[in-house]
């Protein structure tokens, strides 16, 4: 690339967008996929193409401008009608989609772009378009981007003197105003015009009386409006490509002239028409209510004709897209762009390209910022905690002002807490439509007809878990195409459809965020996975495992129960890195199978890496966090409810139940086993299974949100630990994960004559 | 220039950080170092290795601390309020080292550094890159990598 440096930032913005468009194509395409016959749905579809063709275009990407092109091609064939989308021509937009978004990302990181890669798909999509005369479309749409030159008024309107005011009925007629956002964006009205007149004769009115005095003038406002006819026979897709580029910029309505003689009449001694003038006048003072002016004189504007709103759709939308009353931001705002006598006030395909729903105002921020501030309420939080405790230790009453104030100041941490946490929190679906790309690669790779569904796309994460979700993801899935599924043959041989499916869903539970991948396979083979784990000296054999316990074996490093190692998966690093990641992220993973049905993974995470509401406890002189969410109940230690059980072990009677008994000092290593635990308290843990724990603590100091201070980078992992915290008094604490420290747990509470040294 | 000259040992001279460890005086290169601070009671971490004493709070993010006399085997008393910690940063990593104390900053020769002589019964468990001799003391020059565990070189 040689573009200067200014450009950069623009080309930036520009593959952000690409990734936006392609977002929106994967949508347009699953909805077709899903069954969606709307046009509208091909039309997103084809317009994210198009648009990413435009972009690319101007900063000069081959590679991605003749992909885009072919790509465009043939969805604009779909478009019009002429190719009918079954399943396969979907699978194949959607392979093109892959495709395209690695150009793009290539692109985007300045590699050399493999075309031998792209070139099957490329050759596909010829194929089913029947391609012809890509060349010369080709030259057609390489654009370069433009400077702004602000010509004068006069030089606008003299390169097209051609004033011809005896226009023939005949022709298209054409109002075009250019909205700031045009000029912003680099086009230049008089290239479409010149676009135009490429066509046919063009008869080109400006309307300069929108211009305000040179005081009230924006000198970045847009006020001029073009009435253009062209003499042409040209139908007229031909004119609304010229606008393609500007389209949801500008309003813009082509008519066909001969279908209304009268108005045509006025064009030429357009400024300014009587209806309008009394808006025209009003506009600077009060822009807001022009609009409502303006939507309330159209329909009394002169005899009724066909009118074509060019819409984002660069195809016949529904007709006479007419009053619908504007939100009086864009026309108002700037005191400009008040419609013209031939226009329609609305321009509602401006928004909500892709979705129905109004698009919401969004800012892009750097990562880095958000970070910062994370860090920022971070440190806020502590020293919020560092507050209280010396306003505690100072004895200031409860109720004096100091202590009412630092309440309120305590709340309004949290709610800002609450706040930053939230900017980090980002939809899985970007995460999910990744997958739908693995899902699709897998299995032509396997050569299984998968299809994927998914569930609660917009369940929010940290965007970090996001993505560090991503790798563990893929994995999982591409476990469940190549060992979950069955083959085609297999599934029609027991009843299934031939199609396999998966289904990945995300849900809140719990202040958690529950992932699941599940397939509707044979479910886990226990059997098989048995004699692989004890042929690989993973378990002794004869040992008696339960269900889940056999499942639990998948995780254990080095199994892998695909007896052919294909080149998807069968590498034997498989689940124990999948559920590493996991926990890393302070997850946990489990499995669910029924045997003949499916398996499903299921992924449990905490909805931030950065805070936790934690109840502070006492253990062997040691303070400790234990994240709330883990705890079911509280209860104090009567000797009472404690049983021995084994030689080292107790359990805890907890109305009708046992639970075992575990002693936090001891699993820690804190201390020896005690004898008795007078005065201790007990907070009931329990696993997502529903496994539960009683865990002894000498006492609860307090219940409150802690900042996570990573351990992970200092040491390896550290059982039973998920990260530390810092506390009021500056002093570190560890934060623990119950569940972790039960699976690992000794549950050793007995002490014996030979105790058990501390392990520390 | 002159100035620079005068703060900037030659190149053939490395500045060090000497301390004591019980009784025997150790360092290591001053650029490694990015603070010495006062003890602070450790919070233990279960099952770590006997040298790590536990982490602490560095103004906002947590410090491990490893015991020197611990890991080198040197018998000491009790680390107590007398002891001081060395920030060093090693590869990527910030980690506390406890010390008995800090002694002095020298600045010694490349030239005048020999090679540890090699002691079968010490293998492994020595840490020192090289000695040197400093009125009439040894000073050990101490292989900060080495002395880390080795989960956290794994890391790093």
């Amino acid at each position: 690339m040689t573009t200067p440096d200014p450009m950069e930032e623009i080309r930036a913005s520009f593959f952000i967008e690409c990734e936006e468009l392609l977002e929106s194509l994967q949508d347009g395409l699953t909805a077709i996929d899903a069954g969606d016959s709307d046009p509208e749905t091909v039309n997103i579809c084809f317009r994210a193409v198009h648009s990413m063709k435009g972009g690319a275009g101007a900063f000069g990407l081959d590679d991605l401008v003749r992909f885009a092109h072919r790509y465009e091609t043939v969805l604009d064939e779909v478009r019009n009608g002429n190719l009918a989308l079954g399943h396969d021509e979907t699978l194949l937009f959607m392979r093109a989609a892959d495709v395209l978004s690695d150009i793009v990302r290539a692109s985007r990181d300045g590699e050399d772009i493999d075309t031998t890669a792209f070139d099957p798909t490329l050759k596909e999509l010829e194929a089913i378009a029947g391609s012809d005369d890509e060349e010369d479309d080709e030259a057609a749409i390489a654009f370069q981007p433009m400077a702004l030159s602000l010509l004068p008024i006069e030089a606008l309107q003299s390169p097209l003197e051609v004033s011809d005011d005896a226009a023939p009925p005949s022709g298209v007629v054409i109002s075009f105003a250019p909205e700031p956002e045009l000029f912003r964006s680099g086009n230049e009205p008089l290239h479409l015009i010149r676009a135009l007149h490429a066509v046919g004769k063009t008869t080109c009115e400006c309307d300069s009386s929108r211009i305000p005095a040179l005081s009230d003038l924006d000198p970045e406002g847009a006020y001029l409006s073009w009435s253009i006819h062209v003499d042409a026979d040209a139908s007229e897709p031909e004119i609304e490509e010229a606008f393609d580029f500007v389209d949801g910029l500008c309003d813009l309505e082509i008519a066909d002239a001969s279908s209304y003689p009268a108005p045509m009449a006025h064009i030429p001694g357009l400024p300014p028409l009587p209806p309008l003038e009394s808006s025209t006048a009003s506009d600077s003072e009060a822009p807001a209510p022009v609009v409502a002016d303006v939507t309330q004189v159209t329909p009394e504007s002169p005899s009724p004709r066909i009118t074509l709103t060019v819409s984002d759709t660069g195809t016949a939308p529904p007709p006479a897209r007419n009053l619908t009353p504007q939100k009086p931001k864009e026309t108002s705002a700037e005191g400009e762009s008040t419609p013209g006598p031939a226009q329609k006030p609305g321009k509602p395909a401006k928004q909500g390209q892709a979705s129905p729903s109004p698009a919401k105002a969004t800012v892009r921020v750097d990562l880095e910022r958000i970070d910062r501030l994370v860090n920022l309420v971070g440190e806020l939080v502590i020293n919020q905690a560092m507050l209280t405790q010396s306003v505690a230790q100072a004895g200031v009453p409860p109720n004096s002002p100091v202590s009412q104030g630092l309440e309120e100041f305590m709340q309004l941490t949290r709610d800002i807490q609450d706040s930053v946490m939230m900017i980090r929190a980002q939809p899985v679906k970007s995460l999910f439509q990744r997958m739908g790309r693995i899902v699709r690669e897998s299995s032509s790779a396997v050569g299984k007809r998968v299809r994927m569904v998914t569930d609660g796309e917009a369940t929010e994460v940290d965007k970090t878990v996001i993505e560090r979700l991503a790798d563990p993801l893929t994995h999982m899935i591409r476990n469940a195409v190549d060992h979950g599924l069955e083959h085609s043959q297999q599934r029609v041989d027991t009843g299934k459809s031939e199609e396999g499916t998966i289904t990945l869903s995300a849900a809140h539970r719990s202040g958690r965020v529950v992932i699941e991948v599940s397939d509707d396979g044979a479910g886990i083979d226990r059997k098989k996975v048995r004699e692989i784990a004890e042929g690989k000296g993973l378990v002794a054999a004869g040992q008696s495992l339960s269900d889940s316990e056999t499942d639990g074996l998948l995780f254990l490093p080095g199994f892998s129960t695909a007896s052919k190692v294909s080149n998807l998966s069968g590498r034997g690093v498989g689940m124990d890195v999948v559920r590493n990641a996991i926990q890393d992220l302070g997850g946990r993973v489990s499995i669910a199978s029924t045997p003949g049905s499916g398996t499903s993974f299921s992924i449990s995470l905490p909805l931030t890496l950065a805070v936790l509401d934690g109840m502070v406890v006492n253990v062997a002189g040691e303070t400790l966090v234990v994240p709330l969410g883990a705890i079911v109940e509280t209860l104090t230690l009567r000797p009472e409810d404690v049983r021995s059980l084994g030689r080292y072990t107790r359990v805890l009677q907890i109305r009708e139940s046992f639970v075992p008994l575990l002693d936090l000092g001891t699993e820690l290593g804190y201390r020896p086993p005690q004898k008795t635990h007078n005065g201790a308290v007990v907070l009931l843990i329990a696993k997502d299974d529903g496994e539960k724990a009683a865990l002894i603590v000498d006492s609860i100091l307090e219940q409150r949100q802690v900042v996570i201070k990573g351990l992970q980078d200092s040491y390896g992992r550290v059982p039973g630990i998920a990260a530390a915290t810092i506390l009021g008094d500056g002093q570190v604490a560890l934060i623990l994960d119950p569940v972790d420290l039960m699976t690992h747990a000794i549950r050793r509470t007995r002490p014996t004559a030979d105790a058990l040294a501390p392990t520390g | 220039m002159i100035e620079r000259e005068a703060t900037h040992p030659e190149p053939t001279e490395r500045e060090l950080l000497s301390f004591k460890v019980g009784e025997q005086e150790y360092s290591v290169d001053i650029m490694s170092v990015r603070e010495i601070r006062g003890w602070t009671r450790p919070t233990p971490l279960p099952h770590a290795a006997p040298f790590v004493r536990g982490v602490i709070n560095l103004r906002g993010t947590v410090l491990p601390i490893v015991d020197l006399a611990k890991r080198l085997g040197i018998e000491v008393e009790e680390a107590s309020e007398r002891n001081v910690i060395i920030v060093a940063k090693v590869q990527h990593q910030t980690v506390g080292v406890l010390v008995d104390a800090v002694s002095d900053i020298l600045a010694i020769s490349e030239s005048e550094l020999q090679q540890p002589p090699e002691m079968v019964a010490d293998a492994g468990t020595t840490f020192v890159e090289a000695i040197t001799v400093t009125q009439g003391r040894m000073l050990r020059i101490l292989d900060l990598d080495s002395v880390l565990p080795d989960t956290t070189k794994d890391v790093a």
